[in-house]
């Protein structure tokens, strides 16, 4: 188990004082202090990390963040922000001296605009109301992550979420314009706007997947895109895990980018077809899915290069899908892995760490090992065009040893990320969860770097503290240059 | 003055290490090409990591590429166009435009973020530096990110040192993310349609799903320095489509199609296309250092473009529009009113600014990008000071005292 700081006594024994505090700043119904009404928001997605907050606000308006946080910075209180809480990496896990500010409230789309391409939104949109917001225009916001019928622009936002569609169009960084900030002296500061290039730091960049280190979102500018004429999905299987790796670089190296390439392997292929019936093959070793853009003769074109590419390699099967209708079935299997999983197994691990795409096949060799001599079962799936991998492990909650097995087998993967060349998290965050790995990837120069940068922004440490950085130094708030 | 122009990234830090010992300013550059661009440095000393040099890694089928900071631009482009890539943002180069010699580094495109005509659709260089080292004030060596495609490990200080011109650490290797090369590009010029007109055409060109990878508006003068667009005797919009040839043809017909409320829209071939972009990607048509004149670019809301456009017009001075509008390149008298008077529209429009080139003393008394609001300008300061706590590094660069 990863550990949480001991609470400031001061702070828990000035709770009343606080609650009270907070609601002479918000309306009534915009403070939560009882027990029972705090009891949902003691875990985020990463499930088996709990700890009810202080007190949770959720305020409206921008304005009324930045009174939460000048009151919070002034008495000295943590603040753990969350949106939809569905972090995976326990982004959003609350501690019990802090106060968690919920921005789900705050879930309005302020503009649209289809000339310049852009929509004004407020952090508790969910990511896939940008979307729907657009799309009878034809538009769409670009970043798919998994969760994005639950998930809020915010988290996106302060988690640089990317999506089985990134490969094409980018992560969330790489599809925002602007921001409106409250630092946690209640400063209100506009980041960005409605253009491409900003002027001095990349303000927008260092904030992007800051994981509420350093401010609070309160209003999001993103980029919002023409959809294709039409998309359509190819299924390709193949006999080892080897032979589709070696089909996906040579399909990156003929030239073409698909819009997604997504990679399953054998474990992840049964569960996902025992969940979804989307005809997946399950006498291959490893499955691509491979979604092209365009106009049909566009799509069949495009297929047709990468059918022949995949056919060099002795594919199993390969099913061209024919319909929507089809696709959506293909997709269906590969969005829905996670609860696939879930029918399998009582509780599972999602891992997220990225590799060189060339190093797969050893990967998957390798976590393959650790599965028998840790005694428990792993899926695969892999964004295998960005070479992010997301390694499910299996395992039983109720059992608690079982628990710690998992954490273990997932820290050694990530491990192993780093060791060929990658990192410890893709898109899902480091959080609480890969807190003590920064420094299987860092040394103590680069995260006192960064630590020096959280400190620029929020020099006492108030903004989601013991998350990201490990915890014996997070807890010292200056780190100086050594003279 | 005097320059140094180590080899080794140990010796580089050593350098830099020193230099904070004596609180001594350090010019950084690499081949110099873009010195006047912004704020005048005052440095007895120059740092320049030209000699930093060469590809450590290339692996196309991860769409990766590493270089050390004093590699050429050009180098790297020949070497993944060999492979069939290409850099993303098609950065663009600058030296005629600036009267500078030379060949510009990979650290001086990142550390000035320079993108060119396809940052509308794919990004800016920002969005592709997927890794770096770099040697901060103190003389440390840092890493950031990595060489993988996808990483939220912590804190993005790629992004942060990219577009820092140098003030935070001196980048010394950098990873870019690549991509493949088109098979093939062609062009729509529809000619005749004054700013307004000819953005709406544009965003209508790229609010379409046929694929646009840059659309720009050049007023009748500016065309007419493109040897491609000068036989239109008019402003021109113009949309390139890149992808493999039967999609090409197929959308630029359909593009020709949607745009027909705009005009009648002529199409040109591939050789013609490269040649205009390169115009465009340069700022060539503004022309080439001309007379005294300073050089602006303004990065505002696309619609609002023509605004820049109109004020422009009123001061004599010339100027296009490239990313739909977006993005302005201006080139006028230079002095403080006509600067004022710029960076007024600018800031009207809601958009930003950078001084390009103008003489040391314009440049040094100028706000050659807009100041920050006080809160952020304070965070500006102890970032700052967390990589460069001595403020040796290219001081005042692009705010005085920082």
């Amino acid at each position: 188990m990863i550990d949480l700081p001991a609470p400031n006594p001061a702070t828990l024994a000035a709770r009343e004082r606080i609650v009270a505090g907070l609601r002479a700043l918000l309306p009534e119904s915009g403070v939560i202090a009882e027990a029972l009404r705090l009891k949902p928001y003691e875990a985020d997605g990463l499930s088996a990390y709990r700890q009810v907050p202080l007190a949770v606000v959720l305020p409206e308006t921008t304005e009324q963040v930045a009174s939460v946080l000048r009151f919070c910075h002034e008495n000295g209180v943590r603040v753990v922000p969350r949106g939809a809480g569905t972090s995976l990496s326990g982004g959003a896990l609350p501690l019990a001296d802090a106060v968690v500010v919920g921005l789900m409230r705050m879930n309005r789309i302020l503009a649209i605009d289809y000339a310049d391409r852009l929509a004004v939104v407020e952090p508790g949109v969910t990511n896939i109301g940008i979307t729907e917001a657009v799309r009878g225009a034809g538009f769409f916001y670009a970043p798919d992550p998994s969760s994005q019928l639950a998930c809020m622009i915010g988290g996106n936002v302060n988690m640089n979420s990317g999506g089985a569609h990134c490969l094409k169009y980018g992560v969330t960084a790489n599809n925002l314009l602007g921001l409106k900030i409250v630092t946690i002296d209640g400063e209100i500061i506009e980041i960005g706007g409605a253009h491409l290039d900003a002027a001095g730091y990349d303000w927008l960049g260092i904030l992007t997947g800051s994981e509420g280190q350093l401010a609070i979102v309160t209003e999001v500018t993103v980029r919002i895109l023409r959809g294709p004429e039409g998309a359509r999905a190819m299924l390709v299987a193949f006999r080892g895990n080897e032979i589709a790796g070696a089909c996906v670089d040579a399909i990156i190296t003929s030239g073409i980018i698909p819009v997604a390439l997504e990679f399953m392997d054998r474990p992840a292929i049964h569960a996902c077809e025992a969940f979804a019936h989307a005809g997946y093959p399950l006498d291959a070793e490893a499955m691509l899915i491979i979604e092209v853009e365009g106009s049909i003769a566009e799509q069949d074109d495009l297929l047709a290069r990468i059918g022949a590419i995949c056919r060099r390699f002795d594919p199993i099967s390969l099913r061209i899908s024919q319909s929507a209708e089809e696709s959506a079935a293909i997709w269906k299997g590969r969005k829905g892995a996670f609860g696939a999983i879930g029918r399998i197994s009582p509780d599972y691990l999602c891992m997220d760490g990225t590799i060189p795409t060339g190093r797969l096949p050893e990967v998957l060799r390798r976590i393959g090992e650790m599965s028998e001599s840790y005694g428990l079962k792993v899926a695969n799936i892999f964004h295998a065009g960005d070479g992010n991998l997301h390694p499910l492990i299996m395992f039983d909650a109720n059992d608690p040893e079982s628990f710690h097995r998992a954490e273990a087998f997932g820290a050694d993967i990530l491990k192993l990320c780093v060791e060929v060349g990658g990192c410890l998290t893709g898109e899902h965050g480091v959080g609480v969860e890969k807190r003590d790995l920064m420094t299987v990837q860092f040394n103590s120069v680069e995260l006192d770097q960064q630590r020096r940068i959280k400190t620029a922004f929020d020099p006492d440490w108030l903004l989601n503290t013991a998350k990201v950085f490990p915890l014996t130094a997070a807890l010292a708030p200056a780190v100086p240059h050594a003279a | 003055m005097s320059t140094l122009a180590p080899a080794e990234e140990a010796a580089i830090a050593q350098a830099i290490g020193e230099a904070r010992a004596r609180a001594t300013p350090l010019l950084l550059a690499g081949h110099a090409t873009k010195d006047g661009v912004l704020r005048p440095v005052q440095a007895e000393t120059t740092l320049s990591l030209k000699n930093h040099a060469g590809v450590t890694l290339y692996a196309p089928n991860e769409l990766i590429i590493s270089a050390r900071a004093g590699t050429t631009l050009a180098e790297i482009e020949a070497l993944v166009a060999s492979a069939g890539q290409q850099i993303i943002a098609e950065p663009p180069d600058l030296t005629a435009l600036l009267g500078t010699e030379g060949a510009q580094t990979l650290g001086g495109v990142v550390a000035c973020n320079l993108s060119g005509p396809r940052r509308v659709t794919a990004g800016a260089m920002r969005d592709h530096v997927m890794g770096l080292r770099a040697v901060n004030g103190a003389g440390e060596i840092i890493r950031a990110g990595g060489r993988v495609l996808k990483n939220v490990t912590g804190l993005d200080l790629c992004k942060l040192l990219t577009g820092s011109f140098g003030t935070l650490a001196a980048i010394t290797e950098i990873t870019l993310k690549v991509l493949p090369a088109a098979e093939t590009m062609a062009t729509l010029v529809l000619p005749g349609l004054a700013a307004r007109g000819g953005v709406a055409a544009l965003s209508a060109a790229l609010g379409a799903p046929f694929g646009a990878s840059a659309a720009a508006w050049l007023p009748r003068a500016q065309a007419e320095r493109v040897a491609e667009l000068a036989p239109f005797a008019a402003a021109v919009a113009l949309v390139r489509v890149e992808d493999f040839r039967p999609s090409v043809s197929y959308r630029g017909e359909r593009l020709r199609a949607l745009l027909t409320e705009f005009g009648a829209a002529e199409i040109l071939d591939e050789a013609a296309s490269r040649a205009v972009w390169r115009a465009v990607r340069d700022a060539a048509p503004l022309g080439e250092g001309e007379g005294n004149d300073a050089v602006w670019r303004v990065s505002v809301r696309p619609s609002a473009g023509p605004d820049i456009v109109a004020v422009v017009e009123t001061l004599g001075g010339r100027c296009f529009l490239d990313w739909g509008g977006g993005l302005a390149w201006i080139a006028a008298e230079a002095s403080a009113a006509t600067h004022r008077a710029i960076t007024q529209a600018a800031r009207a429009a809601g958009g930003v600014w950078w001084l390009m080139r103008a003489p040391d003393a314009l440049r040094a008394s100028l706000d050659v990008v807009p100041a920050e609001p006080a809160p952020l300008a304070a965070i500006a300061r102890r970032v700052k000071a967390a990589f460069d706590p001595a403020f040796i590094l290219n001081p005042g660069r692009i705010h005085a005292g920082l």
